[in-house]
């Protein structure tokens, strides 16, 4: 669908769009504009962050850099700013990414450094991140394969319901594309497979390995997208009159074997939720990329958490929507943030990723729409 | 104009048209449907020939009907109740350039003329009879059929950053003939009508940016370019839901046609006459459609476009515009004779010998285009120092108007400078002269650079007159001497002719050329004969002109006799224009070189003295011949008439550019063409001037032949 969109008039438009849902920001007071993609090079290349700004029309005064975690990227594009508005550096700032995976094959243009074979650093299977997903079930035999299709039908029915009661639409931008009938418009997510079924997705291929366990069917796609937030001081916040959606409670990055890279989330999550001095059941809604159904089953084992439970990905995930990595993580905060607004009853929530060659990220969020007796009447 | 009835389209057969037009690059109608935000349905038509932008969507026959059938198709659809509007846009960049030119220019005869005209109208209108509510969305460039396209829907949006939007109709010798000419009045108002459709193309072919064409009322809404078909398709949703009024502010009220209408057509026709005169034929034709605009149905209003554009197509000027337009678009791009390019010499510092007003203007010139040192000299340093401050007061004048910014202020100024020392050209890559206009000073002043600078160095002279071969004479390297005349004024007129002479070598010429792009002039080669190009011809005109006064034709006589031209001054206007001195002296070096050809004239040296030929107002405006002038000029025995000095001109001229042909002073008749368009702003419906001299016979009457075979004229 964007085969002849540019990765940086995507992400524009986001911006574009999320400056015109905010008119109260006044362009010049933006410190800061992050932008993550995981490829910088071409239409993602050129410091994407400064030249999006460029594009979007912001002042010339407004500075903006790029980013890189691959899949983490908007989400380290979020806490690093984030991080520099706590710290006083900055008042309000745009964070996002972009990924154009058809541009932008995973991997394409990586050399990497051969010592990772010679001194076995790192497995060879790292780099290819189906197989780092079979290591996972590898590991954990009571993850089946059952399980991981199981979870990814009710992620694809998830974002159709979703989708049907309007929940996804408000956050998304519509963008005209180009193809060889001519100009469109692209207004929903093209990923989405409604008609998923058990018995569908028992037959597909497991690319990874002979009778492996990962398909396309339990992973997320390679896709094309662009996300953009808006990260204000409280104080700003207040003095512009924008409503907070969500705010920022504590944040963790962390490392694992990069070959069995999809359980990066759960140290990460133990990290964060240490520093912010919560555990997991303080946790009323969690964002969880579905890199592979089996790396978000993985999680929910660790915390004891089932795997239809509706706090988790309630509005559906990557493995219907699609994951264009870098741009991912703004996604999960956007959907924890409509969430945070249905459930006054939920004080916090998190969003966590895992994340190429063995990490995790994630951020637990406050809810400020969280009132006390809501949770009372729920319970 | 004729007296016409509306036609029923529907009933045309336009299938010679069609094949006709078999290899036209066809311009593609897509349809792709798009929801909107309401739910509602917008059929998106999208224009493209499939090639990139370098090849703008053309409409022509094939287009046409594909885009009507098309149209049609969309219209059993909003019948059938499955959408709820349709939209046209264009591919990126690129909205439509209009009438495919090549298509245009071949018609075979009138019938097929007047086809063209009604295939279009017939085609386009179908836009805004849908059914439902439609929609043009200006993405980019739109000119003449391209804005037409968009006149038919109901309403329109414009990308900020669309380049152009122009009706360039009147200054290629047509008029805006597939609904401009009766919708555009009523959509803008008649003065700005008249503006957009006739003044523009004739002042140099002037476009509207996107957001006057907004500001005119073209469009209903503008939306910058990062998100154009996006907000230009909620704006649509806006208006189909009525929670988006659309204001035509500008659309011509009761009292507008009562009173403002006619008197606008009345003012602009006298504008037009004193300007260009009444030989140009379109935009008198454009002029009349406006007027007829006023009132009356869309279908009638688009009859007379019919028959209009078919007399204006299958006309002698039309062709000769086409011929003049390919000749500034192609010929003056891809000059005759021009070197390689990458034999060229890099010019990384500039010598200007003189800092009188010529030469300071060169030194501007270069700095500004070149980016590179320019060093200006003179005799003393107070000449120098008048020249600076001229220099630095233009750059100023550029900077308070914000042609230039502070910084690009601060970097020409730091790259000019001047000296009475010609060492200081030791590491100039081109030294250029304007000193006084008389050969041994010219020879002089290139021998004693020449002991300053490289053996490489490029010599140019900006001689009108002289040798340039004789000037390089004295030269330990006249090889590496080139002639490089500018015209008057040096920053407007776009023609430079570059003279070869015998001894330039390849890598001079190529320097010149390369050069002579890099400031933005359109170069033509010629060789070291009298007078190159321009002035050659101008001083057959004027020598002729001067000889009709001199034997006794009145003033009066003289200075209509060549109207049939249609030139944008009379030869008496122009002699004031370029000084009578000048013009004296021109006169004397062509008579000189040429005796018995080229006459000289004794009273034009008396004029000099007297200082002019025309009576003025104080606002500089004619009311007549200066009394004293008249006087000057009496005596003459044997006055002629009118048609006689036009049939005299007319053979002399052919006559003159066949023996230049013959000469190879440039390589073909084209060239000759470029010069008078590009150097005297011959107009394009002479095509310069071979074009003309062919249809009235002048050519076959001098040397029994024509330039162009076949002639460059219309169709029955």
């Amino acid at each position: 669908m964007y085969w002849q969109t540019r990765a940086d008039d995507l992400v524009v438009k986001a911006m574009l769009g999320l400056l015109e849902r905010n008119p109260n920001v006044p362009k010049d007071r933006i410190d800061e504009v992050a932008i993550a993609a995981t490829t910088q090079t071409g239409d993602q290349g050129l410091t994407i962050g400064r030249t999006a700004a460029l594009l979007a029309g912001l002042p010339k005064s407004v500075p903006g850099f790029a980013i890189d975690r691959m899949c983490a990227g908007a989400m380290t594009a979020v806490t690093t700013t984030g991080s520099g508005i706590a710290f006083g550096a900055y008042d309000l700032v745009i964070a996002g990414g972009v990924e154009h995976m058809g541009h932008h094959p995973m991997g394409a243009g990586a050399d990497p450094n051969p010592r990772f074979v010679s001194e076995r650093l790192v497995d060879a299977e790292a780099l290819n991140m189906g197989n780092t997903a079979e290591r996972i079930h590898d590991r954990f035999p009571q993850l089946t394969k059952e399980r991981s299709d199981h979870y990814a039908l009710r992620s694809q029915q998830k974002v159709a319901a979703a989708y049907a009661a309007g929940k996804i639409q408000p956050d998304l931008i519509p963008v005209a594309t180009r193809s060889e009938n001519g100009w469109g418009l692209a207004t929903i997510d093209e990923a989405p497979r409604p008609e998923t079924t058990m018995e569908g997705l028992a037959t597909l291929r497991t690319p990874f390995r002979p009778h492996g366990r990962v398909t396309a069917g339990n992973s997320s796609g390679l896709n094309d997208g662009a996300t953009a937030a808006l990260l204000a001081s409280g104080d700003v916040a207040k003095e512009l009159g924008l409503a907070p959606k969500m705010t920022m409670v504590s944040f963790a990055f962390a490392g694992v074997e990069p070959e069995i890279m999809g359980i990066g989330p759960v140290p990460s999550t133990e990290k964060a939720l240490n520093k912010a001095g919560l555990s997991i059941t303080d946790i009323g809604l969690f964002e969880l990329n579905e890199a592979f159904a089996v790396q978000v089953l993985s999680f929910l084992d660790h915390f004891g958490i089932d795997d239809d439970d509706p706090r988790v990905n309630e509005y559906g995930g990557a493995i219907a929507i699609g994951h264009p990595l870098a741009s991912s993580g703004v996604r999960l905060m956007n959907q924890l943030a409509a969430q945070f607004a249905e459930h006054p009853e939920v004080q916090y929530g998190l969003t966590a990723m895992c994340v190429g060659l063995g990490q995790g990220g994630t951020v637990i969020w406050e809810n400020p729409n969280y009132d006390r007796k809501a949770k009372r009447a729920r319970r | 104009m004729t007296n016409t009835v509306p036609t029923t389209y529907a009933d045309i057969d336009f299938s010679e048209l069609l094949a006709f037009s078999a290899d036209e690059v066809v311009t593609h109608s897509y349809v792709r449907d798009v929801k909107l935000a309401s739910g509602k349905t917008l059929a998106l038509v999208t224009l493209d020939n499939g090639r990139d932008h370098t090849r703008p969507n053309t409409l022509g026959p094939l287009t046409l009907v594909e885009y009507g059938e098309t149209m049609d198709a969309l219209k059993n659809r909003a019948a059938a109740g499955e959408i709820d509007a349709v939209a046209v846009t264009g591919k990126p960049f690129i909205l439509a350039a209009g009438a495919d030119l090549s298509k245009v220019g071949d018609v075979s005869s009138r019938a097929m003329a007047l086809q063209m005209a009604q295939l279009g109208h017939y085609t386009l209108s179908k836009l805004g009879e849908t059914g439902v509510p439609s929609f043009a969305f200006i993405n980019g460039l739109a000119l003449g059929g391209g804005v037409e396209i968009t006149l038919a829907a109901d309403y329109r949006t414009i990308d900020a950053s669309a380049p152009a939007v122009a009706f360039p109709e009147v200054f290629l010798g047509i008029i805006p003939g597939w609904g401009g000419a009766y919708l555009l009045p009523n959509l803008i108002g008649i003065e700005n009508a008249l503006n957009v459709i006739i003044s523009n193309p004739l002042k140099n072919n002037r476009t509207l940016k996107a957001n006057e064409a907004f500001e005119l009322g073209i469009a209903d809404a503008i939306f910058s370019p990062a998100n154009f078909l996006e907000e230009s398709l909620l704006w649509a949703d806006g208006v189909l839901g009525g929670s988006i009024t659309v204001k035509r502010p500008n659309v011509p009220g009761k009292i507008e046609r009562m009173v403002k209408w006619d008197a606008a057509i009345g003012i602009a026709r006298k504008t037009l006459e004193s300007r260009i005169g009444t030989v140009a034929k379109s935009p008198y034709a454009a002029l009349e459609l406006l007027r007829a605009a006023k009132s009356g149905t869309k279908e009638e209003g688009f009859a007379r476009e019919d028959e209009a554009l078919a007399d204006l197509v299958a006309g002698d000027q039309f062709r000769a515009s086409i011929y003049a337009f390919d000749l500034v678009q192609k010929r003056a791009k891809r000059p005759a004779g021009a070197p390689d390019k990458k034999i060229a010499k890099p010019v990384t510092k500039v010598g200007v010998i003189g800092a009188g007003l010529m030469a300071s203007q060169f030194a501007l010139l270069f700095v500004r285009r070149l980016q590179v040192p320019v060093v200006i000299t003179d005799l003393d340093q107070g000449r120098v120092d008048k020249g600076l401050d001229y220099i630095r007061g233009e750059i100023a004048t550029l900077l308070s108007k914000g042609r230039i910014s502070p910084d690009e202020s601060n970097k020409l100024n730091a790259l000019i400078t001047g000296t009475t020392n010609k060492a200081d050209f030791a590491d100039a890559d081109w030294v250029i002269e304007a000193v006084f206009e008389e050969l041994s000073v010219k020879q002089d002043v290139f021998a004693d650079v020449e002991q300053y600078i490289s053996e490489t160095a490029v010599l140019a002279t900006n001689t009108s007159s002289l040798s340039v071969e004789q000037i390089a004479s004295k030269l330990k390297h006249p090889e590496r001497v080139v002639g490089f005349h500018f015209f008057n004024p040096v920053a407007v007129m776009p023609l430079i002719e570059v003279v070869n002479t015998p001894q330039t070598d390849e890598a001079t010429l190529s320097t010149a050329m390369v050069t002579a792009a890099k400031l933005r002039k359109n170069a033509v080669i010629t060789r070291d004969t009298p007078g190159f190009v321009v002035n050659r011809i101008l001083a057959k005109l004027l020598g002729e002109a001067m000889h009709a006064v001199d034997t006794g034709t009145p003033f009066e006589v003289v200075n209509t006799a060549l109207a049939p031209f249609g030139l944008p001054m009379t030869s008496f206007e122009l002699l004031e224009l370029v000084g009578l001195k000048v013009g004296a002296h021109v006169l004397d070096t062509h008579h000189a070189a040429f005796p018995d050809r080229f006459f000289e004239s004794e009273n034009l040296h008396k004029l000099a003295e007297h200082g002019k030929i025309f009576d003025r107002d104080a606002k500089g405006k004619i009311k007549g011949f200066d009394k004293t002038a008249v006087a000057i000029v009496a005596g003459g025995t044997t006055p002629m008439t009118g048609e006689q000095i036009l049939r005299r001109v007319e053979d002399g001229l052919a006559d003159e550019i066949h023996r230049m042909l013959e000469d190879d002073v440039v390589h073909a008749a084209e060239d000759i063409d470029l010069c008078l368009i590009l150097g005297a702003g011959w107009p394009f419906q002479m095509g310069g001037a071979t074009p003309y001299l062919d249809r009235v016979g002048a050519s076959e009457r001098v040397f029994g032949d024509t330039f162009h075979h076949p002639r460059v004229t219309g169709v029955a």
